[in-house]
């Protein structure tokens, strides 16, 4: 592998493992949220023990959100810094904003919520996580952003002085038209994973409850938890639905290729006639005699342009007009601009599979619980594993789709992905970095889950009253 | 003053913040061993967890003060970020893992009390707060002092890339820089110490404070004269002796038992030091070792444009932030010691005999 091969490789792996805790810290804040200002108005002892037991869970994955971000900062200098040098301009800007408005308000207002048992009057206390959550928020939507302007770069122009892409309106590449639907789906799909988590973990400590005969309130509790996680999943799953279609429908515009690739679409259908969706193909991806399993007539039109009889252009077309208008450029040539095909079309699959199947889960789970009923079937832990790690799974589907579709691009029509490495970081190098993150990454991995399961084992503590803390007296929370 | 110039002062600012903020963290970081005393390991753990939750609340936004010099020094100086960061790539991923491994480890030390996962942990704790405010200071040194790079050009505009190797970086004055910001921090975490716990981890701090005052006193000096010898101007020359002022101001405070004075004179060296460094390096953004190339900031930097929003939104911004981090510091204001810990255990020896005693436990409380 040469070093593009390898940088790609290790932002590939540094990212889809950041990308397990994001989707947690988001959708999790704002339940432990919710929960504590639920015991502030209603005095529900179960709500303040899930605020304190999901908290936990929280704070462990947060850490390693957290630590994993750090890399993100920094290695676009040091593995793309013709990339940096080439969109700093642009790109810089919400990073550093992200850092100023949103991680200090993460870290800080964290840190008051971990400490402020016994501390801070306590709706003041509550609002900390509420805090925590809009800056996580403010976090996604500035990363977003500049996502959004390697998708479909936006407000700026190249200057041709200092041959760099340079700022022309923040405003636009803020309100990129990419931007408006991914923000939406990208946080919904994060409250599908908060809700799932929440769900699983209240209906196996439920279960778990009633086959060794625990305290009948605690069973309330994590049934409050497992329905209120069902009920989490199926609301966020139709706004990823909603906002995932939206998303096609502007990808479609700004990028054809793309939604091309993901149904694997070679040539444009005639004029007049539109363009089927195929659920599965089990051959022929390389474009040769398709076998499509189940395909479902006109529906990629559909999904494309919002009508049944919309065009949507094929992958052969594209390619001959990319060729034509960015075949010579310095930054822009390339050797193909069709991105991997089975990769765009499987994991566009696999990502709303994903959805799907948690929906159904969650519905069921509503199903299976209403009344006092309670599902003590085996195969239960089995939905209960596998949920959560699918709607996970889901957010790196989705992302491995709308990276490598944008494939053979960095900035799309502007820089290829071939032309960014830094031309100062050799082989051996990136080499050593990529299998020390790897290394790294998958022993705290371990640990991390490990450390979760156990407290999921442990359980939400007793309930004990809360009290704010004299000056000399013991704290409610340390080290 | 221009654009260029703002962003090159609010960037000392940010270093400052940076290395005064959690140089403190790190310095308790490093007295951990030291502090926690001859006890039994009971006793001595619960130092350790005193020590830690001194900086509990405040650590991951201390250190967020680096992620934000990091995304400032990208938005404001593109050809800085690209340059330093791919430049210095194995040094900075040694720092990652460091950072990593540190965060990690005063994160989840507490969350387990068997003695295996304590003690590896608080090996991640100690080692990164030694080894990242070394390399910190590495870096920062050789920006000063100069690397080797060589010009290229795009479009019209002239950068330069790093043309050394790892080994590069390891010249004597670097690392004597590495182990001034080191043991500065050691100083200034032994200050911080005294001033947020009672008992013995005070006395034991102040007593530590002096000495290592006094070695980063002689470190920084030397540090001062051998920078200084090289890339001084007067501004800078006079600023480095006000840092040396400050630090033995800071000295003589802990040495009366000044805690708080004392606290605030290594703030102010470090501070110094950091506006010291940025003397030497304007009006490039790196120095280029011997008849290498130097990065100018005007080079460097971001259209007129970003630098006016970025502005813009740092003076909006960084108040607030600054307010609501203040405002942190004052609720967590008392002064801790073991007393105050919610419940003192045993660090236990391995998880299954843990187990066995809870369920030992159980069974005789059923037994009832």
């Amino acid at each position: 592998m040469d070093v593009l091969d390898l940088a790609r490789w290790q932002f590939a792996i540094t990212t889809v493992y950041h990308f397990f805790f994001v989707p947690v810290t988001i959708g999790l804040s704002a339940i432990v949220a919710w929960y504590h200002s639920r015991w502030i108005r209603t005095r529900n002892e179960d709500h303040l023990r899930m605020a304190k037991f999901l908290g936990k869970l929280f704070t462990i994955n947060f850490a390693l959100g957290l630590v994993t971000g750090i890399v993100q900062e920094f290695q676009f200098g040091m593995n793309w810094s013709t990339y940096s040098r080439f969109v700093g301009d642009i790109f810089g800007a919400p990073l550093a904003l992200e850092a100023l408005l949103a991680f200090f308000l993460e870290s800080t207002f964290l840190g008051l919520w971990i400490f402020g048992w016994g501390r801070i009057p306590e709706r003041l206390h509550a609002a900390t996580m509420w805090i925590v959550h809009i800056g996580t928020l403010l976090s996604a939507y500035f990363i977003l952003a500049a996502n959004s302007f390697m998708q479909h770069p936006v407000g700026y122009r190249i200057n041709p002085v200092t041959g760099r892409a340079e700022m022309a309106d923040f405003w636009a590449v803020l309100t990129n038209p990419v931007q408006l639907v991914a923000f939406p789906h990208v946080i919904t799909a994060c409250y599908l994973v908060g809700g799932a988590l929440v769900m699983a973990v209240g209906l196996h400590k439920l279960r778990q409850g009633t086959a060794k005969g625990g305290p009948s309130a605690d069973r309330r509790m994590y049934r409050h938890a497992a329905r209120l996680g069902a009920v989490v999943v199926l609301v966020a799953g139709m706004g990823v639905a909603i906002s995932g279609d939206l998303q096609g429908k502007v990808m479609t515009e700004v990028q054809p290729m793309k939604m091309a690739a993901a149904e694997a679409l070679y040539d444009t259908p005639p004029a007049g006639e539109c363009a089927p969706f195929s659920v599965l193909t089990i051959a022929g991806l390389g474009g040769e005699n398709p076998k499509h399993v189940i395909e479902i007539p006109c529906l990629l039109s559909f999904l494309g342009t919002g009508s049944f009889d919309g065009q949507v252009r094929g992958i052969a077309d594209l390619e001959a007009e990319y060729r034509e208008s960015f075949g010579d450029g310095e930054l822009t040539q390339a050797d193909t601009y069709v991105p991997p095909i089975a990769m765009t079309y499987w994991n566009f699959r696999l990502m709303m599979a994903t959805g799907f199947f948690a929906m159904a889960v969650g519905a069921w789970v509503l199903w299976a619980t209403r009344k006092d009923r309670i599902p003590m079937q085996r195969w239960v832990f089995g939905l209960i594993v596998l949920t959560p790690i699918a709607t996970v799974l889901g957010h790196s589907f989705g992302w491995i789709f709308t990276e490598v579709g944008r494939q053979p691009w960095v900035v799309f029509g502007e820089m290829a992905t071939h032309t960014a490495v830094s031309p100062s970081v050799g082989t051996a190098d990136v080499w050593t970095s990529m299998l020390v993150f790897t290394a790294l990454y998958g022993g705290l991995a371990v640990v991390e889950v490990r450390l979760l399961l156990d407290y999921i084992r442990r359980g939400a503590e007793p309930f004990e009253a809360p009290r704010l803390v004299e000056d000399d007296q013991p704290l409610e929370f340390s080290y | 003053m221009d654009l260029i110039t703002v962003w090159f002062v609010l960037l000392a600012v940010l270093w400052t913040g940076y290395l005064v903020l959690e140089g403190f963290d790190f310095g308790v970081g490093m007295l951990l061993p030291v502090l926690e005393g001859k006890g039994s390991e009971v006793e001595r753990d619960d130092k350790r967890r005193t020590m830690l939750t001194t900086i509990g609340p405040h650590w991951d936004g201390n250190e967020v003060w680096l992620l934000t010099a990091g995304g400032a020094t990208f938005a404001a100086f593109p050809h800085w970020y690209a340059t330093m960061f791919s430049g210095m790539y194995l040094a900075l991923l040694l720092l990652l893992v460091t950072l990593i491994l540190r965060n990690m480890g005063l994160e989840y030390r507490h969350k387990r009390t068997d003695r295996l996962w304590v003690r590896r942990w608080d090996l991640a704790i100690v080692g990164g707060s030694f080894i990242a405010p070394f390399l910190v200071g590495v870096a920062l040194t050789n920006l000063v002092a100069g690397l080797p790079m060589t010009e290229h050009t795009m479009g019209t505009t002239k950068y330069t890339e790093f043309d050394g190797s790892l080994l590069s970086l390891l010249t004597p004055v670097a690392l004597l820089g590495g182990l001034t910001v080191t043991v500065l921090c050691l100083a200034h975490g032994a200050h911080f110490l005294a001033l947020k716990t009672t008992g013995e981890i005070r006395e034991q701090a102040r007593r530590i404070a002096t000495t290592a005052g006094l070695v980063s006193a002689v470190l920084a000096v030397t540090l001062f004269v051998s920078l200084g010898m090289q890339r001084g101007t007067p501004a800078a020359w006079v600023v480095m002796a006000v840092a040396a002022v400050a630090l033995l101001a800071a000295i003589a405070a802990n040495a009366k038992g000044a805690e708080g004075r004392a606290f605030i004179g290594t703030s102010a060296t470090i501070g110094l030091t950091v506006v010291s460094y940025f003397l030497m390096l304007s009006p490039n953004a790196i120095n280029g070792r011997g008849d290498s190339a130097d990065l100018t900031l005007a080079a460097a930097a971001s259209s007129p444009m970003t630098l006016t929003i970025m502005t813009w939104a740092a003076a909006v911004f960084t108040p607030i932030m600054i307010g609501y981090t203040l405002w942190s510091y004052w609720i967590f204001r008392r002064r801790l010691s073991v007393e105050h810990l919610p419940q003192r255990h045993a660090v236990k020896a391995d998880v299954k005999a843990d187990a066995e005693a809870e369920a030992g436990a159980q069974a005789s409380a059923e037994a009832h």
